[in-house]
């Protein structure tokens, strides 16, 4: 929850969009209008914030606000 | 068959106010926009003193998603476009939209972001940086910017001619149409380096003014007690257009573009020959393109930067290229309210030359109390003038020895 909770600060912070518009299902792209920087910036906060490093094979895979809760939850075990 | 071209826009970001009619009448009025500097704590330069832009609401331009990944100076100068674009009354169809184009001059782009970013880099490494680092930073982002905004598809050009960068890009903007490779242009100038490395830079050459205890009083063109320039910001854009076009949709003309000259003094990288002999070749090189005579010239709006080596060689340049006629010249140095925009400074000064003929008002030399034996023209000092002109040329002179010279004209 405590994940939950921060990567949907971050997003609505980074992608400028109205907090309930960040839901499970979103797409950065497709839903929350982010282009192709804006996704290298929004892992970048991300990794800043949970003190993580994402690789880029698997940042290419966080497509969703659920994809990112799912890949820091489990790499922070 | 080359095409006329007339000034049928103007939109202003400066240190004397967010817009035009406001830099207007702080201009024609005397006032002066420099103060302390107040961006970043200058208590260990040699100069602390500059003409920051102080009323700019971003917000009303921008999201803050996109406000926080775009410099200053991107963001003055698509406000500044924003502005004379509306006040051109043109708008984009799929007639014009191949055939309208911007070119703008810049002459660092973002300084203060590769300041931020360079001690990213060193304390915390290369995967620190932010992928708007690169958009941020490269100075034709503002000619981007604004093309994106107006939605305009026709060339897109940055001029970074250093100081004469704004002067360089309305020149190339006026040839743009006189010769039919677009029938209108945005075009001008911007520049916000008011940032240590900036200063420190300027400071090291010697270039900027240290009298930190008088901002007002600190940019003094052609007064004997000039000490440097005043550092400064902003945006200036015109909207050039073809001139039968702009008659026929009734648009309102400023002035019309009827020269352009440039030339390079192949002499040093930041010294003018004392004779002023590439700056007078470049206003010569105007007269022969707008067919005039000297005497033909009423005004000049100066580079007149308030450096001890610039406005020497300037006055002289002029006497070269106009002999006794320099003595009847009416000639104003507006960075003495403003402060030296740098790559901004053509683009604004090409906007205040063009108001100048259209309001029959000359803007004062402000500061000039003590006369240089070498500076012995009328400079308009302290107070403006009421005064038809006819023709105006507006200077720019670049480090690496650059020159540019515009000169308009009354539209009749």
């Amino acid at each position: 929850m405590a994940v939950e909770a921060k990567m949907i600060d971050i997003i609505v912070e980074q992608l400028s969009v109205d907090r309930d518009k960040v839901v499970p299902g979103a797409s950065f792209v497709d839903d929350l209008g982010a282009d192709s920087l804006d996704l290298v910036e929004l892992i970048m906060a991300m990794e800043e914030e949970f003190d993580v490093e994402i690789p880029d094979e698997e940042a290419e895979k966080i497509l969703t606000v659920q994809n990112a809760i799912d890949y820091v939850a489990k790499i922070q075990g | 068959m080359k095409r006329r071209v007339v000034v049928t826009g103007v939109g202003l970001v400066t240190p004397l106010g967010t817009g035009t009619e406001q830099t207007w009448d702080a201009l024609i009025n005397g006032r002066s926009g420099v103060g302390p500097i107040t961006r970043f704590d200058a208590s260990d330069q040699a100069s602390r003193i500059a003409a920051e832009v102080k009323d700019f609401e971003v917000e009303a331009w921008f999201e803050k998603k996109q406000a926080k990944n775009l410099d200053a100076f991107v963001q003055y100068a698509v406000a500044a476009a924003d502005i004379a674009w509306k006040n051109s009354g043109l708008s984009i169809t799929d007639a014009n939209v191949h055939r309208v184009g911007v070119i703008t001059g810049c002459g660092m782009g973002g300084l203060p972001t590769i300041e931020e970013y360079h001690t990213v880099l060193v304390n915390r490494g290369p995967r620190k940086i932010t992928p708007f680092f690169i958009p941020r930073v490269i100075p034709n982002m503002a000619s981007g910017h604004i093309s994106m905004w107006i939605g305009c598809k026709g060339p897109n050009l940055t001029q970074t001619t250093a100081c004469a960068a704004g002067t360089h890009a309305v020149g190339e903007a006026f040839r743009h149409i006189a010769y039919g490779d677009c029938d209108a242009v945005i075009t001008g100038g911007a520049e916000s380096v008011i940032c240590p490395l900036a200063v420190g830079g300027f400071s090291a050459m010697k270039a900027l003014s240290t009298r930190n205890d008088e901002p007002l009083a600190a940019s003094r063109p052609f007064d004997l007690d000039r000490d440097g320039f005043v550092i400064s910001e902003g945006a200036g854009m015109l909207v050039l257009e073809e001139m039968e076009a702009a008659r026929k949709r009734g648009a309102t003309i400023y002035a019309e573009i009827i020269g352009y000259g440039q030339t390079s003094d192949a002499y040093h990288i930041a010294a003018p020959p004392e004779d002023g002999e590439g700056a007078a070749r470049c206003m010569a090189a105007a007269l022969r393109d707008a067919e005039l005579n000297p005497e033909d010239v009423d005004y000049i709006n100066a580079h007149g930067t308030s450096t001890p080596l610039n406005d020497k060689c300037e006055t002289q340049a002029i006497k070269t290229v106009f002999g006794a006629h320099a003595g009847q010249l009416a000639i104003s140095s507006t960075k003495s309210m403003t402060g030296h925009m740098l790559g901004a400074a053509g683009g604004i000064e090409a906007a205040f030359t063009a108001l100048t003929i259209h309001h029959g008002a000359i803007p004062p030399t402000i500061n000039l109390q003590t006369p240089d034996p070498s500076c012995d023209l009328d400079y308009v000092p302290n107070v403006a003038r009421s005064q038809k002109v006819n023709v105006a040329m507006s200077n720019s002179f670049g480090f690496g020895g650059t020159n540019g010279v515009i000169i308009l004209r009354r539209f009749t």
